[in-house]
């Protein structure tokens, strides 16, 4: 087995359920170069001092070439819109990102996340109220798939009764990031082509309607917006409500339901939530280190030569960033395949780091902290009926399609 | 004496002196506990407080948004020490191991921690300085006082010096609508601490969020009315300005004068240690027993040519005091060194501004990252060809690559290119800081000793 094959078997399927011991593997060589080009870091202190790294771009526009394996799963939005923040680099990058913050967080709206605990509340409660049988649960589709776009909808302002159309575009442009084998992809790519567009156009509609009559919303503040850095065009703002919608609520999907996995193989933990929710902060941030929903970073390149752990990555590679790797560095973390809710410093890399940082990080976690307490508290007895469960395809943002569970009632 | 039956007693009833309560001496107490110091814990500090952080009293206080009485310091762990507050350090007996204090008492000690940071440097002329309505910024009643007539609403205030501290007092003046002058010696604000050319875009900020920004110039007098309060302030280029409350800013004088005549090697520039936090005695001798952290220290450090560095940073001082207290209760060779890279951030008129390495030393700046114009950037400090220090303007993401560079000695200008690179950061300029012979208000970073261009030193070590 040649060195170069390990990167294969990891977005190979049959590894999905486990592939840390491909990471251990991965690790002995921190930066390695892949056969077809690519490099892939694996080692946390190398992965963190390349996401800090000015000389490694985002921007699609300055990959050479489609160097390395081809990712199956586009997570690319269509041409047609502008690239999104998250492929771009600064300057670009910088104006969109804090005209966006400017009706996300601080110094404008230091408390908007914080004060959608209660609506989050809310929408669990209801969701777990909603789930009927209790003898046979598939919590993917009854509860973590649902819950984080219709906080998407509530937080961009979409009006209730539209959510579920949203929700229907979403879960098509959801699937289209997990190819099925089989499928004719032809047609997939039809379907998603027009979810694409119609969500284009209901966004579009939405957002006019908003520059007429602002509300207390995101739309509407990012609509009308005027600062130092000007306004969002109308494609602009597309583009950042697509990604809001794509990576806010792929990645919470998983870090929920890796989290209640986590907690099922863990039920001395599950016990402890139960009786004290608070215990969910520390727990989320060790999740995002032991079951990352990013794991790898792929589609970075480089703009000059840079020389880590040894290693020359020469300019315009590709560069892969494998942060569930980092996340399990012995070199970093003690013990790093136990999960330790109690662990004292967790600084994973679970959110990235640097400008490209998760922007969304602040409601991930408050979504996942709330979502796994108030399951903790209302599941009695649960219990995990198939694990390993069936995964995604998806090697980027990893976790399982469906997680079948069971409990004996659900406490009110 | 077996040195490890004596650390084991040390550890187990022996009896260390922490004086100086403030981050460094807080930090060091808890590091000592948490490191299995069992023994008896004094914690003499001259201030009625406990420790309590200093960072917010020139922002959030003077906003308005905190009061002093929430800046108390985080506990990590619960201390059980015998708090000594109020009471100030007068004396120090080496050969007795004692410390003496201002109330008559004396505590005796195995190993001793001087934390007494610094005060503010006060306003040189005594009837002046005397007159209501002068402060200074250093403490939590000098935070009180002032923010209580700040939000009296003064007519105007003159801030009397712009290096950080004076910048964020005027910010925070501005902020909250107040007319404020400041007046500089230097070209522009932070010009010691940061250069002329970073110093340039502070100014300009200054101005633009309206200070009246005087460079240039020093104030010669203030002036008081009949009733002892202060009503002018005089300049040396012939103006004067009518204000109610004048802030001196002139940086800083360390708490050395109670260890006079004690024969440890302090002095107005501070208390030399070497890199394991342990103090020189006057004859350079190290002590073993007596240990240094803080804005007190002065410290050699290995990136910048074993230079003694003083710093007034609030992670140095938490940094050297961790290291500190894990040195005063081990064996030599499991000592470690302090050497932590400076760093050092400020806010004001809404910039995040952060700075690592050591900014003054540089001869040469590169915008590497970002525009002056929009004052969000990176600039990169050049000094014989390696970079030595790095300052973001609201881009403090990138500042880990940077120390990164300086850990490394890495050649400057940085050959590569980097991301959002403009056509100003195509080649270096001049940094352009003044003078050093010529005093300003006080970077922040103060280097004393030999320099690293001194090539002409040989060093010879003695025969085997
Ligand atoms: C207004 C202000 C804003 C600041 N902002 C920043 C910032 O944004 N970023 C940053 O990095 N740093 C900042 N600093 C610097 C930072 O606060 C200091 O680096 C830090 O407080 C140093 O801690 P220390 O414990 O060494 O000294 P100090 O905090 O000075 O504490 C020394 C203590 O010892 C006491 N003492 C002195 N002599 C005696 C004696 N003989 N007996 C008993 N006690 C004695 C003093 O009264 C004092 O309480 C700021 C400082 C100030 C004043």
């Amino acid at each position: 087995m040649t060195q170069g094959s390990l990167l294969r078997q990891i977005l190979e399927y049959e590894n999905r359920h486990d592939p840390y011991p491909l990471y251990a593997e991965l690790r002995k060589t921190p930066v390695l170069n892949e056969d077809d080009g690519a490099y892939v870091v694996s080692t946390y202190h190398e992965v963190l001092s390349l996401l800090h790294d000015p000389r490694v771009s985002s921007d699609s526009r300055n990959m050479t070439q489609s160097a390395g394996i081809d990712l199956q799963d586009q997570q690319e939005e269509e041409t047609t819109l502008p690239p999104s923040f998250i492929r771009l680099d600064p300057p670009e990058h910088d104006r969109l990102r804090r005209l966006t913050n400017t009706s996300f967080g601080p110094p404008h709206e230091p408390r908007r996340v914080h004060e959608m605990r209660g609506e989050l509340g809310g929408i669990v409660s209801d969701l777990i109220g909603g789930i009927g049988d209790s003898g046979r649960i598939d919590l993917v589709e009854q509860f973590s798939y649902p819950f984080p776009v219709t906080v998407i909808c509530r937080l961009l302002g979409v009006p209730r009764e539209d959510e579920p159309r949203f929700h229907g575009w979403a879960d098509t442009l959801a699937a289209s990031l997990d190819p099925m084998p089989g499928e004719d992809p032809t047609e997939r790519d039809k379907l998603t082509q027009k979810a694409r567009t119609e969500l284009g156009m209901y966004l579009a509609g939405l957002i006019e309607e908003r520059r007429k009559n602002p509300q207390k919303d995101m739309l509407s503040e990012l609509a009308v917006h005027k600062g130092p850095d000007g306004s969002m065009t109308t494609m602009e703002l597309l583009s950042t409500a697509a990604l809001l919608l794509v990576a806010g609520h792929e990645t919470t999907v998983n870090l929920i339901t890796n989290g209640m996995l986590t907690l099922l193989r863990n039920p001395q933990v599950l016990e402890r939530l139960r009786t004290d929710p608070d215990l969910s902060v520390p727990l989320v941030e060790e999740l995002l280190r032991f079951e990352p929903p990013v794991q790898l970073v792929p589609n970075r390149t480089t703009l000059a030569d840079i020389e880590i752990a040894g290693v020359t990555i020469p300019k315009g590679a590709s560069l892969w960033l494998v942060v569930a790797a980092g996340n399990r560095d012995p070199l970093r973390f003690e013990d790093p395949d136990r999960f330790d809710p109690d662990r004292e410093d967790v600084r994973h890399l679970g959110f990235g780091s640097g400008v490209h940082s998760c922007f969304g990080a602040p409601l991930a976690r408050l979504e996942a902290q709330v979502a796994l307490s108030e399951l903790a508290r209302r599941l009695v007895n649960p219990r995990l009926l198939e694990d390993p469960p069936e995964y995604r395809r998806n090697a980027v943002l990893r976790g399982p399609r469906h997680l079948p569970i069971a409990c004996d009632d659900i406490r009110p | 004496m077996p040195a490890d039956g004596y650390l084991e007693r040390l550890k187990r009833e022996g009896r260390i002196v922490v004086v100086g309560a403030s981050l460094a001496g807080l930090r060091a107490a808890e590091t000592l506990r948490t490191e299995g110091f069992a023994g008896t814990l004094t914690m003499v500090g001259d201030e009625p407080y406990e420790p309590y952080d200093r960072p917010p009293l020139s922002k959030g206080v003077l906003l308005g948004r905190t009061t002093p009485d929430h800046t108390a310091l985080p506990r990590r762990r619960a201390l059980e020490a015998d708090w000594r507050l109020g009471t100030a350090a007068t004396g120090l007996d080496m050969a007795a191991k004692r410390v003496r204090l201002d109330d008559g008492e004396e505590v005796e000690y195995d190993r001793l921690l001087i934390t007494t940071g610094v005060r503010a440097r006060p306003w040189p002329h005594d009837g002046e300085a005397g007159l209501d309505g002068v402060f200074v910024l250093r403490t939590r009643d000098d935070a009180t006082a002032l923010q209580k007539r700040l939000a009296d609403g003064p007519r105007r205030v003159v801030v009397i010096g712009a290096g950080f501290t004076g910048s964020e007092i005027a910010s925070a003046c501005r902020e909250r609508d107040i007319p404020v002058t400041v007046a500089e010696r230097g070209a522009s604000p932070l010009v010691g601490a940061l250069g002329g050319v970073i110093g340039q875009v502070a100014a300009e900020l200054q101005r633009e969020h309206g200070v009246d920004l005087r460079t240039g110039v020093m104030v010669t007098g203030l002036e008081g009315d009949s009733a002892g309060r202060v009503r002018a302030a005089h300049l040396s280029d012939g103006s004067s300005v009518e204000t109610d409350i004048v802030v001196v800013a002139l940086g800083a004088t360390r708490n050395t004068e109670w260890l006079a005549g004690s024969g440890l090697g302090a002095g107005p520039r501070g208390i030399a240690c070497d890199a394991g936090c342990r103090a020189f005695d006057i004859r350079g001798i190290v002590t073993d027993d007596v240990f240094v952290a803080g804005d007190v220290a002065r410290s050699p450090h290995p990136l910048f040519g074993y230079q003694f560095l003083s710093l007034e940073h609030w992670g140095n001082a938490v940094s050297q005091a961790e290291t500190a207290a894990h040195n005063m209760l081990c064996e030599s060779v499991d000592r470690r060194p302090h050497m932590w890279v400076p760093a050092f951030w400020s806010s004001q008129f809404g910039v995040n501004i952060k700075s690592v390495g050591v900014p003054s030393m540089g001869t040469e700046l590169l915008i590497s990252q970002g525009s002056l114009a929009e004052r969000r950037f990176v600039g990169v400090y050049g000094y014989q060809d390696r970079v030595i220090g790095a300052v973001t303007f609201d881009q403090a993401r990138w500042l880990p690559f940077y120390e990164h560079l300086i850990q490394t000695t890495a050649p400057f200008p940085p050959p590569f290119p980097t991301v959002d690179r403009r056509p100003e950061g195509a080649r270096p300029v001049p940094a352009d800081f003044p003078d050093p012979s010529v005093p300003t208000h006080g970077p922040t970073v103060t280097l004393s000793g030999y320099s690293p261009a001194d090539r002409r030193m040989t060093f010879t070590p003695g025969r085997h």
